[in-house]
């Protein structure tokens, strides 16, 4: 445990003797054989659940337990996929974590440059109401969102998945603290040049934030396509449901008889968001990790 | 915090066309904010002073009596209990051995970019698919835990029908999925403690303990106040991977009040009991995200 704790510093320093640059050498190879140690036993249920999804039924279900498949056998997949509409299930997930997204990111963007480029009486108060909303989460208001659904008849619609989480305020601090560090004078001499607000904003403060919005549009992204609780209330037909729904009836229907089928079940809703996040890892891990370290 | 960018501008007369596309931009978010967040907010807590079925056209005024009865129930303390041992395990387990692997990972090591990337991966992924993989993980016969056991001379506890089991069965896999963000966090933070304080402190003849404990520690103390409040208010909100992997069971050993809310509203259909629940669970909540806006704040103000 000591050992780790030193800094990068103590590493990069020359070592004048022999025995300390040894000693140096065998915490390097402590070092790396900890990491490698700590990633695989991180890795381990992904990689088991890639393995049991190729293997045969037998080979799942008997003693003792194979570490790998013996052969690659890809039928899991087609039995998932058929076992449950699957293919309705990616379509659903789709259309919500697309729409859900754009619509939160329009809100965010929309609400965060009014705040800080367009004029009105109190406009702190107007932040401040919005930001509150943190303050209350989803599972505290569900039972009257369910009402309230209900009574729009949006139970089993896209709508009812979507708009209720169509506010956004996280999304809306986080671009307006971007916007207030850009220069006030490209700002100002759009103005001068007669831009209109609309055009300002997607021509110039836009350009001007990319990072950010990307930031946002993803982590938004990553919760849609997770979101489970919510879904699981309106969401009671095949005709709406989305991905990790799909794998709840999955494995209510295969239960610990398939593992394998569940596994490659497990496997095409874990890849899409897994292969976007390792596309875009920066931006996820900056968007996801946001306001804990100054700067 | 906020300034008017129109200040110096000449025009005197009220700017009434910028207040109505003000109101254009913000209306949307913030009416779905009021009749999603804000109202619903209200009712649960009305909700909570009447009995209803969430069916029938009658709500029935119970006044206090859903909070006497949901105080004076050893069920409802030992779900309490549950909430408070999974978020305290949880916070405690991803803190400490979060810490551990962002002080390794700082180090300068090849493929440690890698490595952090691998770690935060499971933070991104759906909880119902790591409760599913995690469930597999622990089956008691034919699991990779099962085999690991074996390996080691002694059998597997029964996760899934054993009360003493269950919940470090989902304590683990919540740790899991959310260490990499502890471990990305820390780095973060290790990486604004100034290198010269460590020299300092070397010179001064402090060995590694003593510059862990006298120089990283209490400059990671920001971070390690941030992380224990995000840590508090996303384990006490757990649903998904206690839902696929115990729903509550065996015998409510993984309920938590999250977990009641969804059984008391749409399993049984007690609306007034969930209400209950929920605004009790809400009032902890407060206390941690209150918290959490005050550091937000700071870090604006200095930012």
């Amino acid at each position: 445990m000591a050992r780790a704790v030193a800094t990068g510093a103590e590493l990069q320093q020359p070592k004048p003797r022999q025995r300390v640059a040894w000693r140096g050498a065998a915490g390097a190879i402590a070092q790396y054989g900890l990491m490698v140690l700590c990633v695989i036993v991180i890795f381990a249920p992904l990689l088991w659940m890639v393995g049991a999804s190729l293997k045969t039924r037998q080979e799942i279900y008997s003693l003792p337990i194979s570490w790998l498949p013996s052969s690659l056998h890809w039928e899991n997949y087609r039995q998932a996929w058929t076992a449950v509409p699957f293919e309705r299930y990616f379509f659903n997930s789709l259309v919500t974590t697309i729409l859900g997204s754009a619509l939160k990111v329009t809100n965010g963007v929309l609400t965060a440059y009014a705040l800080v480029f367009l004029r009105f009486p109190r406009k702190d108060l107007v932040f401040l109401a919005i930001l509150a909303a943190l303050m209350v989460p989803e599972q505290v208001v569900l039972i009257p969102n369910y009402v309230l659904v209900s009574e729009l008849n949006w139970v089993n619609t896209y709508q009812g998945i979507i708009i209720p989480g169509g506010g956004v305020a996280f999304g809306t601090f986080l671009m307006r603290q971007h916007f207030l560090t850009l220069p006030k004078e490209v700002i100002e001499a759009a103005r001068i040049d007669g831009a209109g607000h609309l055009r300002m904003l997607w021509t110039i403060v836009l350009p001007m934030s990319r990072p950010t919005l990307i930031t946002f549009t993803l982590i938004t992204v990553v919760a849609k396509w997770n979101e489970y609780v919510w879904p699981l209330l309106v969401a009671t037909d095949d005709k709406v449901r989305t991905l990790p729904l799909g794998l709840t009836q999955l494995q209510n229907s295969e239960g610990q008889t398939q593992w394998g089928v569940v596994m490659a079940g497990a496997v095409f809703v874990i890849v899409p968001i897994l292969a976007l996040f390792v596309w875009s890892q920066r931006h996820v891990v900056e968007g996801l990790t946001a306001g804990s370290v100054k700067g | 915090m906020t300034f008017d960018r129109g200040r110096g501008d000449t025009r005197r007369a009220t700017p009434w066309r910028e207040y109505l596309l003000f109101l254009l931009f913000v209306a949307p978010n913030v009416l779905l904010l009021f009749f999603f967040t804000y109202k619903p907010l209200y009712e649960t807590v009305r909700l909570s002073f009447y009995n209803w079925d969430l069916i029938s056209p009658v709500k029935i005024w119970v006044g206090l009596d859903n909070y006497r009865n949901y105080f004076d129930n050893d069920t409802n303390r030992y779900i309490i209990r549950n909430t408070f041992v999974f978020s305290f395990a949880t916070v405690v387990g991803t803190l400490v051995i979060g810490l551990g692997l962002a002080l390794l990972l700082n180090r300068p090591l090849r493929g440690r970019n890698a490595a952090r990337t691998i770690l935060f991966a499971p933070y991104v992924v759906s909880g119902a698919a790591i409760g599913i993989v995690w469930l597999f993980v622990f089956d008691p016969r034919f699991g990779l835990v099962a085999a690991l056991l074996e390996r080691l001379g002694t059998t597997s506890p029964n996760w899934y029908n054993d009360p003493n089991w269950a919940m470090p069965m989902v304590i683990i896999a919540f740790v899991w999925k959310n260490l990499g963000y502890a471990v990305v966090v820390y780095i973060a933070g290790l990486q604004t403690i100034p290198l010269e304080l460590y020299e300092a402190a070397r010179v001064d003849g402090a060995g590694a303990w003593a510059r862990f404990r006298h120089v990283t520690i209490p400059h990671l103390s920001p971070v390690t106040f941030f992380l224990l409040v995000t840590s508090i208010l996303s384990s006490m909100q757990a649903f998904d991977i206690i839902r696929v992997m115990t729903q509550g069971g065996p015998l409510d050993a993984t309920k938590t009040m999250v977990y009641q809310v969804y059984e008391q509203g749409f399993v049984n259909y007690r609306v007034g009991a969930a209400s209950t629940v929920a605004t009790v669970l809400f009032i902890f909540l407060l206390a941690a995200t209150v918290l959490q806006i005050r550091f937000l704040e700071r870090r604006v103000h200095y930012s």
